[in-house]
């Protein structure tokens, strides 16, 4: 029997990422329906009917059709809200609270410019584009700053949101994971004590381990 | 204990929360920071925002940062005050991709334009006529989305106002006052929906607020 979540993208893209990280996660049986942007299929007809921006991921399930992977992660974890890790996206408000402003952290502080290094490092060389070096000294510069806080949080704090793994530190997964793989930002990360011992703890998630092999086999 | 909010009624990210706290008809508390002395960079901020950013937020023991968590907080905390801000069941997974719209699409453009034509001028800074132009032209990729989308709902989370919607309305407002309110007034639905989010009330107690300073 198909399974009724279908997520849309590539395991190669940060943002499909993210969201396969929630379900995998939550428990939650998913089928990865291909999108082949090499040959542009995100910017035909078909695709911007379902994401509008022509961007990937989308998301689909028997009820509704969505897309902006932190909106699909925070859908995920309210629909099946009983399953799976249920400390993800907590239900307390006061911890909600907490979540919220570290996913926002994410969106606006660390994921700008770890985005763009990203791009720069991982992706242009393999799309044949010349990197822009101030463009990467510019936000390596930016990165830091963004760790530095991070370091002096999670001096008091096991995870961003509080005691718990939470939506806040999986956002982070798919940038990070390329800045200290491909990228060579490992040091940036493991020269910070907090810092390294929150991405080691993160990226050793069994979630994430089952997201890196996908990224590995497509 | 009354709610705080400190930062500034020029800030745009401030403005988000207290347009919410007046949709809301909550009492709050504004702090100010002189960002021009930079306070803002300062340890006692730096221990409410350690990015070193306004606005932040406290109601009673909670403690927040970032304009779209608090609002979202203010939305869900007093849910039954004011306008309801965000929607039960199943079209708040829709106003949650809005509210996401908003904040990786519309903003990052808005606030490079906001910046080169409201800001710098201010400062007595160059225009980068560059920078305008390029964005510019992203703005205009993104209201064409927005112009079909509100073809198919009245406001751009679903058939109601929510936060999908008023995150974008201190940006917008002073892009309105550029050229660039152009682009809006060019497409007919953009321009119906920016002239309703921003003729609401709420707003004009937000404005009044900018004006005293």
């Amino acid at each position: 029997m198909a399974a009724p979540v279908k997520v849309y993208g590539p395991p190669l893209s940060t943002a499909v990422s993210r969201v396969l990280a929630c379900l995998h996660e939550k428990d939650v049986e998913f089928q990865l329906v291909p999108v082949n942007m090499a040959q542009g299929e995100h910017k035909k007809p078909d695709y911007l009917k379902i994401q509008p921006f022509g961007q990937v991921p989308a998301f689909q399930d028997e009820s509704i059709t969505i897309f902006e992977s932190r909106a699909i992660c925070r859908y995920i974890c309210d629909k099946y809200a009983d399953k799976g890790n249920k400390n993800l996206y907590s239900t307390n408000p006061l911890v909600k609270a907490s979540i919220e402003q570290w996913l926002e952290a994410e969106s606006q502080s660390y994921n700008p410019p770890s985005s763009a290094l990203v791009f720069q490092l991982a992706f242009a060389p393999l799309m044949n584009i010349k990197q822009d070096e101030e463009l990467i000294k510019l936000n390596d510069q930016k990165l830091l700053k963004v760790l530095d806080i991070y370091d002096q949080r999670l001096e008091s704090s096991r995870f961003l949101a509080g005691d718990e793994f939470t939506l806040a530190d999986l956002s982070h997964l798919p940038n990070t994971h390329y800045l200290v793989s491909v990228g060579n930002r490992g040091e940036a990360f493991s020269s910070r004590k907090n810092v390294g011992r929150w991405w080691n703890e993160i990226s050793s998630r069994d979630s994430w381990k089952k997201v890196v092999e996908m990224q590995k086999s497509k | 204990m009354v709610m705080k909010v400190y930062g500034s009624a020029l800030s745009t990210a401030a403005m988000r929360v207290f347009a919410a706290l007046y949709e809301k008809d909550l009492q709050f508390e504004l702090v100010p920071v002189n960002m021009g002395a930079g306070e803002h960079k300062k340890e006692h901020f730096l221990a409410l925002n350690p990015f070193g950013q306004v606005p932040a937020f406290e109601d009673g023991d909670l403690k927040l940062f970032e304009s779209r968590a608090i609002t979202q907080y203010i939305a869900h905390e007093y849910a039954d005050k004011g306008a309801p801000l965000v929607c039960e069941g199943k079209p708040m997974a829709t106003v949650g991709v809005w509210i996401e719209v908003e904040a990786h699409q519309f903003d990052p453009v808005a606030s490079k334009l906001q910046w080169e034509l409201v800001f710098k001028p201010l400062f007595g800074m160059a225009v980068d006529a560059e920078t305008v132009k390029e964005n510019e032209a992203k703005l205009a990729k993104v209201l064409d989305v927005y112009e079909a989308r509100l073809g198919q709902s009245k406001y751009l989370g679903c058939d109601c106002f929510t936060l999908a919607d008023l995150h974008h309305i201190p940006t917008l407002s002073n892009l309105m006052g550029t050229p660039l309110k152009e682009l809006f007034e060019a497409r007919p639905k953009v321009s119906a929906w920016a002239a309703d989010i921003m003729g609401r009330p709420a707003w004009a107690k937000v404005l009044a607020m900018r004006n005293q300073q």
